[in-house]
């Protein structure tokens, strides 16, 4: 079920990425539609993350190409902005959560205007999105890890971009936090913005996005929600593994159990 | 203070502060031992430049040496990138085998090249008064080492005062740089010039191990003194700049080595700071929990 669109926001286009060798991406072919908040879901090693970063250009292409915006990436590199892992920096780093905020502002600065009063301001703006200005001046690693993610977050709202790429940013979040995400990328789709999410939750992926690209090395479905979160579907993605999975997500689901543990609120 | 003193203290000072600045950047990005590699890179560059031009020209040494300087990281993260081979064994792979090619070059030449690996290693500091610029007017415009130091300093202090968001981003989260359109690679490789054009201008008149001890303890002091970037580049500098002042007297009260001395009053620094920092300290530590208890 692979649904193509008219006029994509993104379109990827016979696209193969390898690493040493060994194929991570195989002949993904898909167009996501604007407005759209979209999920890219898919066992552990599916190339999920790997599918966001060859849209960046952070990865060499083996064959296809990528198009935003009807354009290649160079052209309108302003209007994407990219969300990596938490866990891809070093928060120990001396920067305070503005400071990292800020950074969403130096792609409009060019090669030599230093980030001023106005970049100040609309770094803080986007922290108060987030939920984050009471700790602008606090340093990165004194944060919490949901704090840290919202601080990411904020980075690339300081951009004000029209196409989002996020890699897991509900990884290690505590439930308070994910709950202000989901909020704020539905206010964001609301604005005409289209939101790629990498996603590994199954259960809230059905709440959460309006359009799912489901990955196993190959593009198994790219289309609206409700037609692709089959179960037909979902055992491609899975393979075996998804009977287990689903019997357990049913349970959850009838149990109403939390699936994450919810921290304690912070003294 | 005499004449001899003031460009003693005056050239450290300069070193100290162009090798702390760069050693900020350096730590962050867990590179800190690549000035260790670079100044000890440098010796075949330098051996064959003398063997190819015959001379003690200090300018064509210096090419010679940055060019090595240069090539050295690249092999540096050639290795780490094409390679995969960990990002400290690929420091530690290429420097000891280049420097080693300089050792076999020096000894297999011996009679043709005057130039001894201790004086690369060790460098003298006191010596920088005695190489005085004098213009064919006749006009004495002090140390040659201070000229080519402070120069080097003028263009680390445009380079980093022109280009902070650039190197601060990319060292960072060099995915993120990426994102947006600042070309890591592309600085990578300057800030990596920029540390060769450094080490090679610093280690003629101290010597290499200071050159390391200047490029990773005051960044390291200052990393544990505050959480801001922009006061860790001048704290470090004038870390660098009080121990390269107070080695110098350390050297004069013991009537020893000024570049040793300089090097212990760095680690005097670090050892100071570590047990009584505010922030990332011993002391502090240990009374953390008691506070937070009473509160």
């Amino acid at each position: 079920m692979i649904q193509h669109v008219t006029d994509p926001v993104l379109e990827v286009h016979d696209l193969t990425v390898s690493y040493q060798r060994k194929p991570v991406l195989w002949d993904v072919d898909l167009t996501v539609p604007k407005q759209a908040l979209v999920g890219v879901i898919g066992p552990n090693g599916a190339g999920k993350s790997t599918l966001i970063k060859a849209i960046m250009g952070l990865l060499p292409l083996n064959s296809g190409y990528v198009e935003l915006f009807g354009k290649p990436l160079d052209e309108v590199r302003e209007k994407v902005s990219y969300v990596p892992q938490r866990e891809s920096v070093d928060w120990d780093f001396p920067a305070s959560a503005l400071d990292v905020a800020m950074m969403g502002t130096y792609g409009s600065l060019g090669l030599f205007r230093r980030p001023g009063a106005k970049q100040r301001q609309l770094a803080m703006e986007a922290l108060e999105k987030v939920g984050m200005q009471d700790f602008a001046h606090r340093q990165i690693s004194q944060l919490s890890g949901g704090q840290q993610q919202r601080v990411f977050l904020s980075r690339a709202l300081a951009q004000d971009a029209d196409l989002y790429l996020m890699d897991e940013p509900f990884a290690g979040v505590d439930i308070a936090t994910e709950t202000a995400i989901i909020e704020l990328l539905r206010q964001m789709r609301e604005t005409g913005k289209t939101v790629v999410v990498v996603h590994h939750d199954l259960q809230s992926a059905q709440d959460y996005f309006d359009w799912i690209i489901l990955l196993n090395m190959r593009l198994v479905a790219s289309g609206p929600t409700d037609e692709t979160l089959t179960p037909a579907l979902l055992e491609k993605t899975y393979g075996g593994r998804l009977t287990e999975l689903s019997r357990v997500s049913e349970l959850l689901h009838k149990k109403n159990f939390p699936i994450r543990e919810t921290k304690p609120p912070r003294k | 203070m005499n004449l001899d003193a003031f460009w003693i203290i005056l050239t450290g000072a300069l070193v100290a502060i162009c090798c702390s600045l760069l050693g900020c950047f350096l730590i962050l990005r867990r590179m800190a031992m690549v000035g260790d590699a670079i100044s000890h890179a440098v010796l075949p560059g330098i051996v064959l430049a003398f063997l190819f031009s015959g001379s003690r020209e200090v300018w064509t040494m210096l090419l010679g040496a940055a060019l090595l300087g240069v090539a050295c990281t690249f092999l540096i993260e050639f290795f780490h990138k094409k390679a995969n081979v960990p990002a400290d064994a690929s420091i530690g792979v290429t420097f000891t085998w280049l420097f080693a090619l300089g050792i076999i070059l020096i000894s297999v030449y011996a009679g043709q090249v005057d130039l001894d690996q201790d004086c690369v290693l060790y460098g003298e500091i006191a010596y920088v008064p005695l190489d005085i610029w004098i213009t064919p007017s006749g006009l004495n415009l002090g140390p040659r080492t201070v000229w080519i130091i402070g120069g080097v300093l003028v263009v680390l202090l445009l380079f980093i005062g022109l280009f902070y968001k650039q190197l601060y981003l990319t060292s960072f989260d060099p995915a993120f740089a990426a994102a947006i359109g600042i070309s890591t690679t592309l600085w990578y490789y300057l800030l990596m010039g920029a540390v060769s054009l450094t080490t090679v201008a610093a280690f003629e008149s101290v010597g290499a191990i200071l050159v390391v001890a200047l490029m990773v303890g005051p960044p390291a002091t200052a990393y544990l003194l505050t959480d801001d970037l922009k006061k860790m580049l001048l704290i470090s500098a004038g870390l660098g700049t009080l121990a390269s002042a107070g080695g110098f007297y350390l050297a004069l009260w013991l009537n020893g080595s000024v570049a040793g001395a300089i090097s212990v009053v760095i680690g005097l620094q670090f050892l100071l700071v570590f047990v009584f920092s505010p922030s990332h300290g011993l002391v502090s530590r240990r009374r953390k929990p008691a506070l937070s208890a009473q509160g």
